[in-house]
């Protein structure tokens, strides 16, 4: 990292440090969602009741274009050439073989790539989405093994396949560090997130835990994962007079639009993209190295390009979760009362990035406990920057406390669920402010009376033929977020004596139900049938920026429609003039409902869309508006809460785990679309199973090279791995979000692969702390 | 030569090395067919050929002459679905839906393998009739990979379909 890219850090850290401190004091009332959002009362609309996708037709049969299947005219493909070192430099180029290739129309490295900016790194300004600092074909520097460091475009793909494959590169190699003992060796820093150090300390943890009669005190280690798509990486895009047309597959639409005018040195105006279908992100769906290379190359040969990744190549460009080695340790009284907690370890990224795995986060949180000690070191490896994955954090953090915890638990002989309940803290543990909305020991007491949990066996007792079974209980947790620079246009237009409504949102849909989502809210605010309600989303040429990340997106949107609701209210308002049934009456005096504004306090004064439009002569009415600054997640603890139950048989002669039965019991605010939202519980789980049994990105750490880029070699789990995955949740609104709703993209995945441990060591009495889980570790 | 693609005679590509997914693809423009990993390991570029499944992106075009390909282009479209693709909407058997054409195709052709006989690695007898109970569907779709964990409702909507069918 920079200089100036820490300077520009240290300075976010520092505005979001005041903020902190000032925002816990102001009254509620002063914070977004200090009022509740009116639709929370309303229970019997569409809000809760179960919407297939819109998308749905679509989708099934296969008239849904995604980016890699856009065409325009006369286009060139590309393929690209990796670097096959870890560090130096690229001293000669032989490329006249692939240049004389049949089909060829262009070979581009540093050597003749257009001068471009380097893209600004991700968290550096609002809108920047680079991965690293690495400037994109803009010398010979390598900086890790895999770096593009050639592209060719050629007629068709076969031919510009066949073209990279005769490049031939000579080296000039560096000292890399590509193994992690050599990282360590060179020293350990600080781990920023946001700007702010991965730290907390509260009381003498390392005193009271050697204090503390009973206690645990272990090291968990995580590896390298990645986010394996099945759609692969791809944009088609055209320079258009002088505007770059990207079709991309993206889960940050304007801000990559923006972050790509810079680097071509253009208005924001002049870049152009589109995303209304993203084949899975996971958070890997962002701005890298090939679309830059792809409009570079699109420009010097003045032909619209599609670079389509193969799989091998999006993990050489795209990175995925860095592993983690985490020490937890927990003292606590003889009745279980926690009182001392460490969760500290070591993450690894970059010289060229900034983004530790920052697996403390859901621990900050998670339970009463006096003394506490959080921290997160960084080593650096020179590879490929790493990047966030589903719930960057919490999806490996939970697996090594909820893993300490049931260790704990059977030290003291007292059941994890007790054990977890008996430490449910009254207010945020760490920064002391009160929890927006925390039901997670219903959430526990419904999952475990669901599951069974009261039929758990004693450790290594109960058997079917030659496999062991066991039962494992996890808490999940993810926080609630939202993103400043959403906003919403909402237009009415008239069709007769009703009403269509147009919600756009720079939103990215990426199979998680948002489209639709979008759709019931907004119907349900204007108060219209949903068929008369449609959603525009994945265009950078709506107002606004909004992240498919963080979870926030669900609330970021809903805010913006908020906010946008009330301007229209206004705006029709205005234009019912004196003539109204409404007139006399003021914005906060107003409801929608039936497809018009209505008195709040005398239903039957009311005046519809269409009549108003109608007098006033228009045919629509349009606002944009920008939802409320964010500052409710530094007034209250807002987080997800999640309740896990997995049934695991584990295999005596093979070690083979297999995962029976598992539930979740999740606590995340008031469900929009139960549909879609079990859908995402699911997935996330699912996903989380993964990571318990078989995901790992294995790195050689001789070469520095990802040794199983493919999908035959990094294990996903398959339908015969995945059991039937039973979900319930709270459905208890949290009265300071928009809807009352918490984002659930992420929390799915949290917690799980300490359930599936916990299991595997109630069914076999071994307790393994090194993921995956896989056989060769319980032979 | 010609290739049948759902019941449309079409040129096979002049060059040899093209696959039938990119020919689908690039040349026909029938994009419903996706290519997820172009090595046969996900299972996305599932069709039908001669109502078995292949996977197109293993298969070159030229190799097809003379054959019936049905996409999902030649499933059903939007307003016309096949009680299958309406089955993945109704039981939310997909998420990003970039699966979703691969794993349709595939329980097509899975569908009539079972008819036909074939057992699979977990059917016990081997002499009776396959029924398609829930661990048959999943061994059988293990081919056909979903990333967004839509593995529930994938499963529903296909064991539903069979029981209708039946
Ligand atoms: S694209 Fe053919 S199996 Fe993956
Ligand atoms: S629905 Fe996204 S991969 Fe299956």
């Amino acid at each position: 990292m920079s200089i100036i890219d820490s300077a520009k850090q240290t300075a976010q850290g520092l505005v979001m440090g005041a903020l902190q401190k000032l925002v816990p004091l102001a009254p509620d009332s002063w914070i977004p969602g200090g009022v509740p959002d009116p639709l929370i009362a309303r229970k019997h609309g569409l809000i809760g009741t179960p919407v297939s996708r819109l998308d749905g037709p679509l989708k099934v049969s296969g008239g849904a274009a995604f980016s890699a299947e856009y065409r325009f005219e006369n286009m060139a493909y590309a393929a690209l050439a990796y670097a096959t070192i870890a560090r130096g430099r690229v001293t000669a180029i032989d490329s006249a073989a692939a240049e004389a290739a049949p089909g060829v129309v262009l070979v581009m490295t540093h050597r003749n790539a257009p001068r471009m900016k380097t893209p600004a790194m991700f968290g550096t300004s609002g809108s920047a989405v680079g991965p690293d600092t690495v400037p994109i074909l803009q010398d010979d520097k390598v900086h890790w093994n895999g770096q593009p460091i050639a592209c060719v475009l050629a007629e068709t793909q076969e031919q510009a396949d066949h073209a990279a494959s005769l490049l031939r590169f000579t080296y000039a190699e560096l000292p890399a560090v590509t193994a992690l003992a050599a990282a360590k060796a060179k020293g350990v820093e600080q781990g920023l997130f946001m700007g702010q150090p991965l730290r907390n300390e509260i009381g003498d943890a390392e005193a009271a835990l050697a204090a503390a009669p009973h206690k645990v005190d272990r090291r968990y280690t995580t590896p390298r994962h990645n986010h394996n798509p099945i759609e692969p990486h791809a944009a088609t895009l055209a320079w258009i007079d002088g505007v770059l047309v990207i079709h991309d597959a993206s889960q940050m639409v304007a801000q990559q639009a923006q972050t790509m005018a810079e680097v071509f040195g253009l208005k924001a105006d002049k870049v152009r993209l589109t995303s209304p279908y993203v084949g899975g992100g996971f958070g890997s769906k962002g701005l890298w190295e090939h679309q830059v290379i792809a409009a570079a190359a699109a420009k010097l040969a003045g032909r619209p390009v599609r670079i389509a990744l193969s799989r091998e190549g999006v993990y050489r460009v795209v990175g995925g979760r860095t592993l983690t080695e985490q020490r937890v340790a927990i003292g606590a009284a003889a009745d279980g009362r926690f009182t001392a907690l460490i969760h500290t370890g070591l993450s690894v990224m970059t010289p060229h990035n900034a983004m530790p795995e920052p697996f403390i986060l859901g621990t900050r949180s998670a339970y009463a406990v006096p003394n506490i000690a959080l921290n997160v070191d960084v080593a650096r490896m020179q590879t490929l920057a790493n990047t966030f994955m589903r719930a960057p954090g919490e999806a490996v953090g939970t697996f090594a406390l909820e893993s300490a915890i049931d260790e704990l638990a059977g030290e003291l002989n007292i059941d994890p669920v007790e054990l977890r309940i008996r430490n449910e803290p009254d207010k945020d543990p760490t920064s002391g402010l009160p929890f927006s909305s925390r039901h997670i020991v219903t959430a526990w007491r419904q999952g475990a009376e669901r599951f069974g949990w009261r039929d758990r066996p004693e450790t290594a007792t109960r058997r079917e033929g030659e496999w062991r079974i066991g039962m494992g209980c996890a808490t999940g947790t993810y926080p609630y977020y939202r993103m400043p620079g959403a906003k919403a246009r909402l237009t009415l237009t008239r069709d007769g004596d009703a009403v269509r409504a147009s919600v756009e949102v720079a939103a990215a849909e990426m199979g998680m139900g948002t489209g639709t989502t979008t759709a019931i809210v907004a119907a349900e605010r204007l108060g219209l049938p949903l068929d008369r309600v449609e959603v525009g989303y994945g265009d950078s040429a709506i107002p606004g920026a909004i992240m498919a990340g963080g979870s926030q997106q669900t609330a970021a949107i809903g805010a913006a429609v908020i906010a946008a609701h009330n301007a229209l209210t206004a705006k029709l308002l205005k234009l019912a003039g004196n003539d109204s049934p409404l007139a006399g009456l003021s914005a906060k005096e107003v409801g929608s409902d039936s497809g018009g504004l209505a008195s709040l306090d005398d239903p039957a004064q009311r005046e519809s869309y269409a009549s108003i439009l109608k007098r006033a002569g228009r045919d629509s009415i349009e606002v944009t508006e920008a939802g409320s600054p964010p500052l409710e997640f530094m007034h209250w603890s807002m987080h997800s809460h999640s309740a896990l139950f997995c049934e695991v048989g584990v295999n005596d002669v093979t070690g083979e785990v297999r995962v029976r039965r598992f539930l979740g019991s999740f606590d995340c605010g008031r469900i929009l679309n139960p549909r879609t939202a079990a859908s995402q519980f699911r997935g996330g789980i699912v996903m989380g199973l993964g990571m318990a049994l078989m995901e790992e990105t294995q790195f050689d750490e001789r070469s520095g090279r990802i040794m199983n880029p493919s999908l035959a070699e990094y294990h996903v789990p398959v339908h015969l791995d995945v059991p039937e995955i039973d979900v319930i949740w709270t459905d208890i609104p949290d009265p300071h979000t928009p809807m009352g709703a918490h984002g659930i993209g992420e929390i799915g995945i949290t917690g799980v692969a300490a359930a599936v441990a916990n299991a595997v060591h109630n069914a076999t009495g071994r307790r393994i702390r090194d993921l995956p889980i896989t056989l060769d570790k319980l032979l | 030569m010609s290739l049948i693609i759902n019941g449309v005679a079409v040129a096979p590509p002049a060059d040899p090395r093209v696959s039938l997914l990119d020919h689908l693809r690039e040349t026909l423009h029938l994009t419903g067919t996706k290519k997820g990993c172009n090595q046969g390991a996900c299972g996305a570029c599932t069709v039908l050929a001669d109502g078995e499944r292949i996977l197109s992106c293993l298969a070159l075009a030229v190799q097809y002459d003379g054959r019936s390909i049905t996409t999902i282009e030649g499933v059903g479209q939007a307003g016309a679905l096949h009680p299958l693709q309406q089955a993945f909407i109704d039981h939310d058997g997909f998420q990003c839906g970039y699966c979703t054409p691969g794993q349709i195709c595939s329980a097509l052709g899975m569908m009539m393998e079972a008819k036909r006989g074939l057992p699979s690695n977990v059917t016990s007898d081997l002499t009776a009739a396959v029924t398609l109970d829930r661990a048959e569907v999943q061994e059988r779709m293990s081919g056909n990979l979903c990333r967004c964990g839509a593995h529930n409702g994938i499963i529903d909507a296909i064991r539903l379909s069979v029981e209708a069918a039946a």
